[in-house]
């Protein structure tokens, strides 16, 4: 299970992201979702695309720094507690989230979420045990 | 009791001439003992066609070998060594290139020797016997605590053995016991400047008259600045473990240069590329031969600072030949924050975490500290999605560079090839210090 997300080492100055962006338009890569961990010198740029290695070639090519890891992304109801419930039944089943951020759906009921934790195959089984709905690739 | 003028009288103002004789007296024995007593040497000699025989005086000096850092490091630990282990004492040591540290050995007459070149800088710098002398240089295997340590005792001050680092503590026994004079990195006087300045001390209230500054460069508007401070006449001094550590020359009241002491050791000056010997006033590499000493006699040793050697006479009354402060290197150390360091020791930490040798050293200077960055390209296989993960490489990296160098650079990572390559002239390292006038 899991979704393919491609992330880039970006330096913590003027016109980066805007560089990134620009790659990825013009090598018609449609992003779904995109999240920047940030420290004072570099930061990360995560995003989930229609098309993984294309984005990626794209990127190496430029000379950037890519990378492709499968996460975990999994629905649950679009409704308040939602996310809690799951973040809950994780955390007591002793998985770590690394990081999380939300992913853009058309489905108007449901919240999409991309996570990387320190055990990819427990959080999977935790989730799905409990009815939570897995995305693969196919969702995307 | 009148102050001294000089430590010792007859021979810091003896004739130029007389100098001169004691040096090729001196000279011809010292070669006898290393070609005799170490291969090395001999080796050296036999390759360029030298015999003890053709060195009659300081008029053939040029015929030597010179001696370089390279050859140090070839000879770890004991291959300079000229007399039997169990008449050394001590060692000290430098701070180190690539993984082999350079190491002096000293025999009691070594150390004696030594401390006495400190005990002239003392009290060319004014001070006596019922001063008291803060030492405030690093004690161990540098050499800045223990010469002037000992150089102290031997002016009969009291000497309050410091060692570097722990400002309260510094300035509470500063202020307590009165210290009269300071030796420490000029860098760590300004520091102690503003701490002091912060506590509400004035120039006046601060009991320092005087100071002894060395081990890394410093400008005169950077002299100016410590002596407003701390209301003191500053005083450069000059020194490598090498040749025997802080004391090889030292500024008197003129302050027109630094006199070398000549009845221990002869500076030169030569071209760094021909290795041709220049005519004094000319610039160019100071070149050092030991006569006295014993246990470690470095003769003709590239010191790569470039220098001026200024032999009018000065009106302090000593006879000695003067040095100018080193306007530059002919090789690429780096002093950082009073520590040698060479690019290559970083080459060698970055290959050995997994990075690429692609660097760029920043050294600027923020309230008379050095500042030291070190930016590296993050190589695609250490790449990862997780801060948390690249933080722990940088920190890993960070740590090796502190282990091997002695002080810690600031890491930053930066994209792969944004450092400029090596093919055209790389900018390995923007100094941005200024501290050469």
């Amino acid at each position: 299970m899991g979704i393919k997300q491609v992330s880039v080492f970006v330096e913590n100055k003027k016109g980066s992201l805007h560089e990134i962006t620009d790659l990825l338009a013009k090598a018609n890569v449609d992003l779904r979702s995109m999240c920047i961990a940030d420290t004072s010198d570099y930061g990360i740029v995560r995003m989930i695309a229609d098309d993984a290695e294309r984005a990626q070639k794209v990127l190496c090519d430029a000379g950037h720094t890519a990378n492709i890891r499968t996460v975990t992304a999994f629905a649950v109801p679009d409704e308040p507690g939602g996310l809690a419930k799951a973040l809950n039944l994780l955390e007591s089943n002793g998985v770590n989230i690394e990081y999380l951020y939300a992913l853009i759906t058309t489905a108007t009921d449901k919240a999409y979420t991309v996570m990387r934790s320190d055990d990819t195959e427990k959080a999977e089984s935790v989730l799905l045990k409990s009815g939570i709905e897995l995305l693969d690739e196919a969702h995307i | 009791m009148d102050k001294r003028k000089y430590y010792q009288p007859e021979i810091e103002t003896m004739p130029v001439e007389q100098i001169k004789k004691l040096q090729s007296e001196k000279l011809v024995k010292q070669v006898e003992h290393v070609y005799k007593d170490v291969p090395y040497y001999r080796d050296l000699m036999d390759k360029k066609g030298v015999k003890p025989e053709d060195i009659h005086g300081i008029e053939d000096l040029h015929k030597l070998p010179f001696i370089e850092k390279s050859d140090l490091r070839e000879t770890y630990p004991y291959g300079m060594l000229a007399v039997p282990l169990e008449d050394c004492v001590r060692i000290q040591s430098t701070s180190g290139t690539t993984g082999r540290r350079v190491i002096a050995y000293y025999t009691q007459k070594d150390i004696d020797l030594w401390e006495d070149c400190c005990a002239r800088a003392l009290i060319a710098a004014g001070a006596d016997k019922e001063d008291v002398v803060q030492v405030s240089y690093g004690y161990g295997l540098f050499t800045g605590g223990p010469g002037l340590n000992g150089g102290s005792h031997k002016v009969g001050c009291l000497t309050l053995p410091m060692s570097s680092g722990n400002t309260e503590r510094q300035i509470q026994f500063m202020t307590d016991l009165k210290a009269t004079v300071l030796c420490c990195t000029p860098s760590y006087a300004a520091y102690l400047g503003e701490s002091l300045t912060e506590m509400g001390y004035t120039p006046d209230t601060i009991p320092l008259k005087a100071g002894i500054f060395g081990a890394e460069p410093w400008t005169a508007s950077m002299r100016k600045s410590i002596e407003e401070t701390l209301g003191i006449k500053a005083y450069d001094i000059y020194g490598l473990t090498e040749i025997s550590g802080p004391g090889v020359s030292f500024e008197c009241s003129e302050q027109g240069g630094m006199h070398v002491n000549e009845d221990h050791f002869i500076a030169e000056i030569i071209n760094p590329e021909t290795g041709e010997p220049l005519p004094d006033g000319q610039k160019g590499e100071l070149v050092f031969t030991c006569l006295d000493k014993e246990a470690f006699p470095l003769l003709r040793y590239r010191t790569r600072d470039i220098c001026v050697l200024n032999r009018t006479p000065c009106s302090c009354g000593r006879t000695h030949v003067r040095m100018s402060k080193p306007m530059g290197r002919s090789d690429d150390m780096m002093i950082i924050r009073g520590v040698n360091v060479f690019p290559s020791q970083i080459e060698t930490v970055l290959l050995n975490e997994g990075f690429s040798p692609n660097y760029q050293i920043k050294l600027g200077r923020v309230n008379n500290n050095d500042t030291f960055d070190v930016y590296v390209e993050l190589p695609p296989e250490q790449f990862d999605d997780s801060v948390k993960n690249i933080a722990e490489k940088e920190k890993s990296l960070k740590d090796a560079l502190r282990s091997m160098l002695g002080i810690g650079p600031a890491v930053h990572l930066v994209a792969p090839k944004t450092i400029a390559r090596s093919e055209g002239k790389a900018v390995r390292i923007i100094d941005e210090r200024k501290l050469h006038d």
